[in-house]
């Protein structure tokens, strides 16, 4: 008697497997037969993209263990940590800003209080365009969508009391990023916290301002500039910094699809890694703190599997086509928010459901930490109460429903593991298309992204207006007086002239010349080749504001204008 | 608003005015002759420049640098912008403002979209009077500025005094068209985007082609003397090579000045403008009485049956008594 | 034969959101409508200015910043001061229901919240520019 061999053992189990294969093909083919002389519903079946099998078997997916792997392996399809939520939950982190620092910071306390574990800056649209409250172009924006930060004084009172050695905070900025982390990183300073003490993330992902939310300064490559500075300067003197967060919620939020949301942000991230490398840093300094953000839409089993194929496309680009060889490179951790695009402002209740099963979906996902929107967020910025209910729903989520226990729990479901390998195939044939498209950034250029993420948008609200998608108290299920039904915020109309005031304080109490000689030096460092940051650093230690530091640097950069649209 | 009340704001130079006559005019609203004649003797001032080329050529970009630097150097600018009308639908998404949103709050400057509204080619039939009803306002310079297919770019150089033919490093395949005779209408090429790859070899196939060019077989009468277009690089977005084009655009201006040809080419564009008119009238006269139609219809058996020609049919239309000839001088 | 009607579309304020602005603007051109686009982050002195250029009927205003008290009285006023009282100035975006009353009784035609079928919108601009026509020039 021989000892069979391996390749035996396999040879046999192949075989088995053949049979068994066989005989489902069989099944298949009858069962398709009665499928087709079923009845069915009349509407469209579709996910993001279009179309869904309406069952998904053996034949469709191929759990490989090989590419499948565990939680904590490499490529980290079923998550990043080997323990899943056992050993840390994700972060529940509601993103908020409104009015002044003042009020923003009684909102932050207050969340923290019930339980919330991160912070996440909401900034007005003038913050995240790069003006300061009392220019002109913030008329009727000041405090309005977000918190009115203008200075290094206002970034202190929006942390005051709030201990920024011990709490992590994740800052929504882009355009300026850089200089919004600068007055971070000074604030924490003036309560004696170093740098490397500090923890969080600035979104700072400007490309994806580009091709969807549009809130820049700069034009591409010196904006691109900024951000390897940031990964640079923070590589050494902020380790435990997320130095950026690619996001792919902007992009969907815009109108995109799933598989190109997963696609485009994946190119974007690419982009970012080749510029760090260009400047001539080894990748495994800067990758481990690249993060990313992923909006988890309507769409259950479509948004898990985007998760998950997500990680396995950054892990293995990551290790085989830019040679990382620190496993905290090829690991993708992310943020993710319930799809605000989602949220209806007829029978507002109903939106607490919807980003129930969307949180539900982020666990499902692995994500790291979440952001659950609010009921009223279509209709005004949110209020306490709805904000607790939406914090309540990830608690629930976490702490009631079990799906904590175990990691990915929908790993190999036919369905699950073939949408998987569908999205990471599309995503690389993506990639291609990128590339001849020219690239991310000549892509951008020609609108290639934009008209794709338009065209996808319009195609959504056709479907929506020939009822082929539903959305519930909307085109269906709806009600005569659907309107308003929940109470909302106002915030407060003085804010603008609160920091109008504050602001012509601080221009006159500081140090003029101090100021001056920081926006001086900054604009030299602007052009010159050596990083901005301690540059930055500087102006804001000097009292420069948010508009005097964005011009400095605009005076060598010039302004980004929109090239194209549709 | 009565024309009176209207042209009395117009001489005001209210812009409210200026729009509103730009659009009785393309609306061919009724009074629209009236307008155009009495704004005829304030025009003829202008310097009229015709920017073209395929789409994403940047001819918006080039035409917001143009208008910067003729601001600098104290000029008005008036400009057209014509973008195609859905065949489909009859709607039209105009964006060119976005790219000229630099002068867009000039008081020197006015920028006006038209859609082609069922025109063949990229040049709405209305340009033309805009660009007429602009330069009786008094602005300096007068852009028509057009998507190129085909039949506009002979359009725009018709309705121009120099026409600038913009492409890419993409247009490729635009040179093959330009081959086939295009090449002739313009007065200037520009090479777009001269920062990219292909820039140098789409400069060079338009010089050789240029010069296989024997005796240029003028769609729109040339100067006796020959005037070589130059081919210019630019990049619209940074600026560079702005100021080259506005020194070939100024060196064309003079030739056409020096050699008698500006005058030459503005009396063909006057005549090219009657014919049309006369054409326009003529079909409205022939058609506006349903008795032509009735009677055509009444042919259209005979014709079926091969019994007449449509040539014969057509000689009696224009004989019948009630038809042209009776307004006929 | 009827001329289009001619619709300019802008984003004002320096909200960058235009998914709206574009599905309406590429909506309005699908009803026929000759619709120009201003593209983003446009003063009211931006959009007033070119509303009188071309010579728009209507002005539409997508705000989700809740700048719209600010956004929308200026640029009825800039337009006023134009001698354009004639345009219809319309949007939406996130508005509440009582901002949405009161800029109403200024001058403002109707406002259009989340959900809004382009239909709709489409239809109340038609009838709107039925009832006027007779006094276009």
């Amino acid at each position: 008697m021989t000892v069979p061999t391996s390749t035996d053992v396999d040879a046999a189990g192949e075989a088995v497997r053949g049979e068994e294969l066989e005989r489902l093909r069989a099944e298949v083919a009858v069962w398709r037969a009665r499928y087709a002389a079923g009845e069915l519903r009349d509407i469209a079946f579709v996910n993001s993209d279009g179309p869904v099998d309406p069952v998904f078997t053996a034949l469709d997916a191929s759990p490989d263990v090989a590419t499948l792997g565990l939680p904590g392996t490499f490529p980290f399809t079923r998550g990043i940590h080997p323990t899943g939520y056992r050993g840390r939950l994700w972060t529940m982190r509601q993103f908020a800003g409104f009015g002044s620092a003042a009020d923003t910071n009684a909102r932050y306390k207050f969340l923290l209080e019930r339980g919330q574990t991160g912070l996440s800056v909401a900034f007005d649209f003038p913050t995240l365009m790069g003006y300061d409250s009392d220019h002109p172009r913030a008329a009727g924006e000041v405090g309005k969508c977000g918190v009115a930060i203008s200075s290094l004084a206002d970034m202190e009172r929006l942390f005051e009391g709030i201990p920024l050695g011990d709490v992590s905070t994740s800052m929504t900025i882009n355009g300026p990023a850089i200089i919004l982390f600068a007055f971070y990183v000074a604030a924490a300073e003036r309560q004696g916290v170093p740098a490397a003490r500090l923890r969080g993330t600035i979104q700072n992902d400007i490309l994806k301002e580009y091709m969807a939310q549009h809130a820049w300064v700069f034009p591409v490559e010196p904006a691109l500039r900024l951000v390897v500075d940031c990964f640079e300067w923070a590589a050494e003197h902020a380790p435990k910094w997320n130095t950026i967060s690619i996001s792919g919620y902007h992009i969907r939020e815009a109108g995109s699809t799933a598989p190109q949301e997963l696609a485009f942000t994946l190119a974007n991230a690419f982009a970012y890694v080749e510029h760090g490398l260009a400047r001539g840093l080894a990748v495994d300094t800067f990758a481990p703190q690249l993060s990313f953000f992923w909006d988890v839409h309507n769409d259950f089993f479509e948004e898990v599997a985007k998760m998950r194929a997500a990680r396995r496309i950054w892990a293995r680009h990551l290790r085989e086509r830019y040679g990382a060889r620190d496993p905290r490179s090829w690991m993708m951790r992310f943020h993710c928010q319930t799809a605000g695009v989602t949220l209806t402002a007829q029978q507002p209740l109903n939106n607490i459901a919807r980003v129930a099963y969307q949180a539900m979906a982020a666990a499902f996902g692995g994500a790291q930490s979440l952001h659950t929107n609010s009921m009223d967020e279509t209709l005004a910025l949110p209020t306490e109460t709805a904000v607790e209910v939406a914090l309540r729903t990830q608690q629930i989520l976490a702490y009631e429903t079990g799906v904590a226990n175990v990691a990915d729990p929908l790993g190999g479901s036919y369905y699950v593991e073939a949408l998987t390998d569908r999205l990471e195939a599309g995503a690389e044939a993506q990639f291609v298309e990128i590339a001849r498209a020219g690239g991310v950034v000549r892509a951008i250029e020609t609108g290639w992204f934009q008209r794709r993420i338009a065209e996808a948008a319009a195609r959504h609200q056709w479907d929506l207006e020939q009822r082929r998608r539903i959305t519930v108290g909307v085109n269906a299920f709806t009600t005569e007086d659907a309107g308003t039904t929940i109470p909302t915020l106002l915030v407060s109309e003085s804010t603008a002239a609160e920091q109008t005031a504050r602001l012509s304080a601080l221009r006159s109490a500081r140090d003029g010349a101090r100021a001056d000689a920081a926006l001086g030096a900054l604009t030299a460092a602007a052009r010159s080749d050596r990083n901005i940051f301690p540059a930055l650093l500087d102006a804001a230690r000097a009292e420069c504001t948010l508009f005097e530091i964005r011009s400095a640097m605009e005076v060598v950069f010039g302004t980004y204008r929109e090239p194209i649209f549709f | 608003m009565t024309s009176a009340a209207l042209l009395a704001e117009f001489r005001a130079r209210r812009p409210a005015a200026l729009a509103r006559a730009i659009s009785i005019v393309e609306n061919r609203r009724p009074g629209f002759e009236a307008i155009l004649a009495a704004l005829y003797p304030s025009t003829g001032r202008a310097r009229r420049i015709g920017v073209t080329g395929p789409p994403g050529a940047g001819k918006s970009t080039l035409t917001a640098q143009l208008t910067s630097a003729w601001r600098a150097a104290g000029h008005t600018v008036g400009i057209v912008a014509v973008d195609p009308t859905s065949p489909y639908t009859g709607g039209a998404l105009l964006g060119d403002r976005i790219r000229m949103e630099a002068v867009a709050l000039d008081d020197g400057v006015y920028i006006r979209s038209l859609a082609t509204r069922g025109a063949g080619g990229g040049m709405s039939a209305a340009a033309a009077d805009a660009a007429d009803v602009l330069d009786a306002f008094g602005f300096d310079r007068v852009i028509i500025e057009t998507v190129g297919v085909g039949q506009s770019e002979l359009d725009v150089a018709q309705a121009t005094d120099s026409c600038l033919l913009v492409l890419v490093p993409e247009s490729g395949d635009a040179i093959q068209a330009l081959k086939a005779g295009l090449m002739e209408v313009a007065d200037l090429f520009v090479v777009n985007k001269a920062d990219r790859p292909g820039a140098d070899q789409i400069r060079r196939d338009i010089e050789f082609t240029l010069r296989l060019r024997a005796a240029p077989a003028a769609a729109v009468p040339r100067a006796p003397a020959p005037w070589t277009p130059p081919v210019l690089a630019t990049a619209a977005v940074t600026g560079t090579g702005i100021a080259d084009v506005l020194g070939a655009l100024d060196a064309h201006y003079a030739y056409l000045f020096e050699t008698g040809s500006l005058a030459e080419r503005r009396r063909a564009r006057l005549q090219a403008r009657v014919v049309d008119i006369v054409d326009r009238r003529m079909r409205e006269r022939m058609w506006e009485d349903a008795a032509a139609t009735t009677w055509l219809a009444g042919q259209l058996d005979a014709l079926a049956a091969r019994e007449t020609t449509p040539f014969a049919v057509a000689d009696a239309l224009l004989a019948r008594p009630g038809g042209l000839g009776r307004r006929t001088p | 034969m009827p001329r289009p009607i001619r619709v300019l579309v802008a984003k004002p304020g320096l909200d960058g959101h235009d998914r709206g602005a574009k599905v309406v603007a590429a909506a309005l051109r699908d009803a026929g409508m000759e619709v120009i686009y201003t593209g983003l982050h446009q003063t009211p002195e931006m959009i007033a200015t070119a509303a009188v250029q071309e010579d728009v009927d209507v002005v539409g205003l997508s705000i989700l910043s809740g700048a719209h008290m600010t956004l929308f009285p200026r640029v009825r006023e800039l337009l006023h001061v134009a001698g354009r009282d004639d345009i219809l100035l319309t949007g939406g975006g996130i508005i509440p229901q009582s901002d949405m009353e009161a800029l109403q009784r200024t001058g403002v035609g109707r406002l259009f919240g989340p959900g809004t079928s382009t239909g709709d919108l489409v239809r109340y601009i038609r009838e709107w520019f039925a009832e006027r026509q007779p006094q276009d020039a």
